[in-house]
């Protein structure tokens, strides 16, 4: 397998090299599709436990009090009242009120913040950060030197509180600082497969004797991104450039309950005049044929009526699942529509979100 | 990577095996590990008439569509319906109970525009 000399490498490329993996360009970043198959790798995490190396995402480091630092006009989230030690998800917007990115905000301190961001997003968001935090705050971006670890699945806490004991006493979207075999990390539970699990940030000199410390509990295996999409989709999670960007509005995009509306933030007014034409739906497949990003959305009599932003075969149903932009009078669950062309369309129904319901995520 | 010897190979990694006018058709070991765990099959209707390197076929993977092609012309005249329950046979045994269609040959001099196994192991070695 090739590999384009003008991706970044995360510090454990040479790791996935030697576990045979698959790479594949993603975010610009070449990261692992997968190890051994998507299918395998997706009854293991449901079922166990996988470790993903997804130390491509950004990660700034912020200090300052929330107000006056700038902060809390970057982001739609409250985040003054949140308590230290907690994570919050949310976005930042442009002014048009489009998606700059979506984000985790972790308060750290009473004024020490980190932010956790997209791979493909670090470099203009470290400019929008830059451009509208306020001279007292300071901001580094420490993306190329912290490393991200998710450890997820069913089991991923008894695998881990055996290295990182307290683990166990996080609650949803808590962290805390932790080390393992001595090596200093920052462990949240959060994750992006719906499923128990935590994410372990560290240094990228220190994070291969985490990877292979996590590795050598003979349950948990490698997992590539392939799975983690479809994972995602599974949960109807959001994914930036399919389901986010800036041209789409962050309620548009489903995500009103995480926008602070007594706050002002930059995009809030244009967010408040936008009328929604559409927005987003979730479907199932009355195949095994999946929808694919980019299909169109047919409704029942065959008009047009919206495109698939992510799509994938659903190993949990057995079928299709896609997510899309619809006609607002067309998501509501139990809607016949059809996905495909205009030669080639499959029938599929309106479903409510999540596709996956018996995911450990809270467990 | 396996090549099954007596079979005949096209660019796009279809292989095809032709007794008495009937071409029995699937795809290779190369392309089934390269698309992945196969979870859809999309079979052409029976007596479909085909032109050679036509598209007729669309294999899905978890993450992705391929297009495959029909690596002699003629007329389809079986598809294999176990794949609509079981896609991964194409894994298991892409050369064998993965096989997709037989199509009954228009022009048997079609063939020379196909690899032999020999050929189509070092056009494999070629694209790497």
């Amino acid at each position: 397998m090739s590999v384009e000399t003008s991706l970044y490498s995360t510090p454990l490329a040479d790791v996935h090299a030697a576990l045979g993996a698959k790479m594949v360009g993603f975010g610009g970043w070449n990261m692992p599709l997968q190890y051994e198959s998507i299918l395998a790798e997706w009854e293991h995490n449901r079922r166990t436990v996988s470790l993903f190396d997804c130390s491509h995402m950004g990660e700034f480091m912020i200090k300052g009090d929330a107000k006056a630092c700038g902060l809390d006009t970057i982001v739609v989230q409250t985040i003054a009242d949140m308590p230290v030690n907690t994570c919050r998800y949310g976005a930042m917007l442009n002014e048009a009120g489009g998606v700059i990115d979506d984000l985790i905000v972790y308060r750290k301190g009473p004024q020490d913040w980190m932010i956790v961001v997209n791979a493909a997003n670090i470099e203009k968001n470290a400019r929008h950060f830059r451009a509208h935090l306020n001279s007292n705050a300071q901001f580094e971006d420490a993306s190329f030197k912290t490393a991200k670890l998710d450890v997820q699945g069913p089991q991923s806490r008894d695998v881990l509180k055996v290295l990182a004991p307290g683990i166990e006493k996080l609650a949803y979207y808590t962290f805390g600082q932790f080390q393992i075999k001595g090596i200093p990390c920052l462990i949240s539970r959060t994750g992006y497969t719906g499923e128990l699990g935590y994410e372990i940030y560290c240094s990228w000199e220190k994070c291969k004797e985490i990877w292979q410390n996590i590795l050598d509990n003979a349950t948990v295996k490698p997992t590539g991104l392939g799975v983690r999409d479809v994972l995602r989709v599974e949960m109807c999670y959001s994914l930036y450039g399919h389901e986010l960007g800036e041209d789409i509005s962050p309620r548009e995009a489903g995500l009103d309950k995480f926008i602070d509306g007594k706050k002002d933030f930059i995009g809030a007014r244009a967010l408040s005049a936008r009328h929604l034409k559409r927005t987003i739906g979730y479907f199932i497949s009355a195949s095994r044929k999946s929808p694919r990003a980019g299909n169109k959305i047919f409704d029942a009599a065959g008009s047009e009526i919206g495109v698939v932003t992510s799509g994938t075969f659903s190993p949990a149903l057995q079928v299709g699942i896609g997510i899309g932009f619809m006609n607002r009078h067309s998501k509501d669950a139990g809607i016949e529509i059809f996905f495909g062309d205009e030669k080639s369309k499959t029938a599929a129904t309106v479903a409510k979100r999540p596709f996956y319901k018996n995911g450990s995520l809270k467990s | 990577m396996e090549i099954e010897e007596s079979f005949l190979y096209t660019k796009e990694h279809e292989w095809v095996s032709i007794e008495d006018n009937i071409a029995t058709m699937g795809i290779t070991d190369y392309a089934q590990e390269a698309l992945g765990d196969v979870t859809y099959v999309e079979l052409p209707e029976i007596d479909t008439e085909v032109e050679q390197f036509e598209q007729f076929v669309s294999v899905e993977s978890v993450k992705a569509a391929s297009d495959i092609y029909a690596p002699m012309g003629g007329k389809v005249t079986e598809v294999n319906h176990k794949l609509e329950d079981n896609p991964a046979l194409i894994n298991k045994d892409c050369f064998g109970k993965g096989w997709i269609a037989k199509i009954e040959v228009r022009d048997t001099d079609e063939s020379t525009n196909l690899m032999s196994a020999e050929e189509y192991r070092n056009y494999l070695e070629s694209l790497h």
